[in-house]
């Protein structure tokens, strides 16, 4: 829901004009909550309020400032300020930095959405016959010339919404768990990627190699197959064990129906990748055969997007490997659009790359074994990502096991 | 952010030239062995009164006031003044493109020798300010000014009640006027909106009869003023009729007070409390929204009361 910070000022406890305030608010559609308040400590002292005022839907915010405003709540901000870029890829010294919070912008009276808002950006004005749209752009998109904008003034973010009652995390919080009821937890995730379902929204996937390692690939591979992922995220690493399970039964050389070292198992991942290499790529080794099950078989089948983003301790890498890493950002930036749901499963790097390109809209859900890779994940600006420690094959087989058992 | 305005150097402007005021402290000495006889006020004779323009629902371009009743209605109202009560008055020259400057209550607010001088809402009165201001300048006032974008209309909108300012707004002044006021004459303000066209500026609806008492209209404020001058005051309600004759719109000088004539009600409530009510016939600025008190500017406090 829309917000804005006003501040009320003067004798505004004596005269009710506070009271009036936040009385014109409720009575009109909206909520408030007092962010800060002082009061003046003698009569003559005047006192301060900041009060967060917020709607149901932009129109009616609109109104209500407008009308809490003839009663002293100032409105903050002013007019979007901009510069132009002094070169391709550089903003101008005090650019506006973005945050994944929903961001509007005022030209004129009029306050309008920035589309696909991504943290650690840029806004770029650009007018196209005199209608004015702002633009997120990262760092290395912007282009010599470009309007973009400065300072914070005529800019409004709006917080994380309260999750109301029906909403399935409700309960959750956005909170590391460790010690609460996975079953209902998985449940609730489940029920959210239903839910982006009915809306048409998408859902990413965002996987590590652990999940093959833990003998996890196939719950993957059966949402997958079932319609449940809409696009995939991950390394080289997770589609190279995936393809050394397909090719050898094995995951890092162990056989993972009987978790036994094989001998010169340690080669199969290598194997794996020149096979696919020999082919071409993914696809092609699918369509010739090569290549009969697993994770990224099934991409392929059900006509699934993935971004495979390289990295520095890459063997290989597989051809489909998106080895310069700006290029591979551009390619996940695409692929984030429409997306409701993110689930990340056992990886940091992946996690923490995703969740930057991510808005905080998206209801982003962490696993890991381990605290610290969801812990790096908020920390890095995803407030949003609610946190789930446990091991990925349980989480995997829990969730692909609600999603299947309620009829998918 | 809101425009704080606290006065500072560059918005006062003192003059020297002191030559037609009294000493605060020999003004407060006459008023202890006199009670109050030589109040000050502001006055402007009517020379270039007339409806020019339609600003509040008391106008009408078809009915415009007889302007040579409207003098001698404003010289009786003069006299009551200074021979019958003893105020002393001073006079600004009406401006010829200035027909409403007659209502100097409308020019700021005095407290001591500062003054917050007005910003009109409308256009048609800001041509009042810089001769306004050019007067306190002259006769060594500090003048403080209010931030362009903030409307306030003096006294209209500004009352005392011994040190309490009761501030209107949401008609012709705006609530941000109130911070203003507050930091430039370190008082508290009780903010009351005003919602009735008819009763556009506070002194069409309220006068503050001393610190503890106001007389007021009801109907011309919200609940939340309502609710505030009960819970703040002893208070006189006015009927409609006599609010709609300007009863409100009165000044008291000591034991004194004037009123617009019309309003008997409220004439015997104040001599029942032992006040001589003196009531002006004022028809004709009645006409452009005003009375007795819209005609009249403390330049000693900003009540007219001698205490």
């Amino acid at each position: 829901m829309p917000s804005e910070t006003v501040t009320l000022d003067g004798h505004i406890i004596d005269s009710l004009t506070l009271s009036k305030v936040l009385d014109l608010i409720l009575r009109d559609g909206g909520q408030y909550t007092i962010a800060k308040f002082h009061i003046g400590a003698t009569r003559e002292d005047q006192s301060h309020a900041e009060i967060v005022v917020t709607a149901p839907d932009m129109t009616t915010l609109e109104h209500i400032l407008h009308l809490i405003g003839q009663h002293g709540a100032a409105r903050q901000g002013g007019e979007l300020t901009t510069l132009l870029a002094p070169a391709n890829g550089v903003f101008p010294d005090g650019f506006y930095a973005t945050t994944n919070l929903d961001t509007s912008v005022r030209q004129g009276t009029k306050w309008s959405d920035v589309p696909a808002i991504e943290m650690d950006c840029g806004l770029v004005v650009e007018e196209t016959s005199g209608e004015a749209s702002v633009r997120c752009v990262p760092m290395h998109r912007v282009r010599l010339g470009e309007r973009v904008v400065v300072g914070d003034a005529g800019i409004r973010v709006r917080p994380l919404e309260r999750a109301d009652a029906s909403d399935a995390f409700t309960f959750m919080g956005s909170d590391v768990s460790t010690e609460r009821p996975k079953e209902v937890i998985i449940a609730a995730i489940a029920r959210a990627m239903r839910e982006a379902r009915a809306h048409g929204r998408k859902i990413l996937f965002v996987g590590g190699p652990a999940i093959l390692h833990t003998g996890a690939g196939r719950h993957l591979e059966s949402m997958i197959a079932a319609g449940w992922i809409d696009i995939l995220f991950a390394g080289n690493a997770l589609a190279t064990h995936d393809i050394e399970r397909a090719l050898y039964g094995t995951s890092l050389g162990v056989e993972l129906t009987t978790g036994t070292a094989v001998a010169h198992g340690h080669e199969h991942h290598l194997r794996a990748i020149n096979t696919i290499r020999k082919s071409g790529s993914i696809r092609l080794a699918v369509e010739s055969g090569v290549l009969r099950s697993g994770i990224m078989h099934a991409c392929i089948v059900h006509g699934i997007d993935f971004v495979l983003a390289g990295s520095i301790r890459d063997d290989g890498p597989l051809p489909d490997v998106i080895t310069d890493s700006v290029r591979a950002q551009d390619a996940m930036r695409e692929g984030v659009r429409g997306v409701a749901v993110a689930l990340m499963v056992a990886t940091t790097l992946h996690s923490v790359a995703t969740g930057n390109l991510l808005p905080a809209s998206v209801r982003t859900i962490c696993v890991d074994s381990d605290a610290d890779s969801v812990i790096k994940l908020m920390d890095r600006g995803s407030h949003q990502a609610f946190g789930l420690v446990t091991d990925c094959e349980y989480f995997l087989k829990e969730l692909s096991s609600q999603l299947t058992g309620a009829g998918a | 952010m809101m425009h704080r305005s606290l006065p500072n150097s560059s918005d006062i402007v003192s003059a020297s030239r002191r030559l037609d005021r009294l000493s605060e402290t020999g003004e407060a000495a006459a008023n202890k062995v006199t009670g109050s006889p030589t109040t000050r006020l502001l006055m402007c004779a009517p020379t270039a009164y007339g409806l020019k323009y339609e600003i509040n629902p008391w106008m009408s371009l078809q009915h415009p006031p007889d302007v040579e009743l409207a003098a001698r209605q404003w010289h009786t109202l003069y006299h009551v003044l200074t021979d019958d009560i003893g105020a002393t008055v001073a006079l600004v020259p009406q401006a010829a493109n200035a027909p409403d400057m007659v209502f100097t209550a409308n020019a700021g607010l005095v407290r001591g020798e500062r003054c917050l001088l007005s910003r009109f809402r409308h256009p048609q009165r800001q041509v009042e300010e810089p001769f306004f201001a050019a007067w306190f300048e002259e006769n060594g006032f500090e003048l403080v000014r209010m931030p362009d974008d903030i409307a306030f209309e003096g006294e209209g909108d500004a009352l005392f009640a011994g040190d309490t300012l009761l501030a209107g707004y949401l008609k012709r002044s705006d609530i941000r006027a109130h911070r203003v006021l507050a930091e430039t004459f370190d008082v508290p303000v009780l903010s009351l909106e005003l919602v009735d066209d008819r009763w556009y500026h506070l002194d069409t609806c309220l006068f503050p009869l001393d610190a503890e008492t106001v007389v007021y209209y009801p109907g011309a404020f919200d609940s939340y003023a309502r609710t505030v001058l009960q819970e703040n005051f002893k208070t006189i309600k006015v009927g409609t009729a006599e609010a709609l004759r300007f009863a409100c719109n009165a000044v008291r000088v000591g034991t004194h007070i004037v009123l617009p004539s019309g309003c008997p009600d409220l004439t015997q409530t104040l001599a029942e409390r032992g006040y001589t009510v003196h009531a002006v016939e004022l028809s004709e600025f009645l006409k452009a929204g005003g009375a007795a008190k819209c005609l009249i500017l403390s330049l000693r406090t900003a009540t007219l009361a001698g205490s």
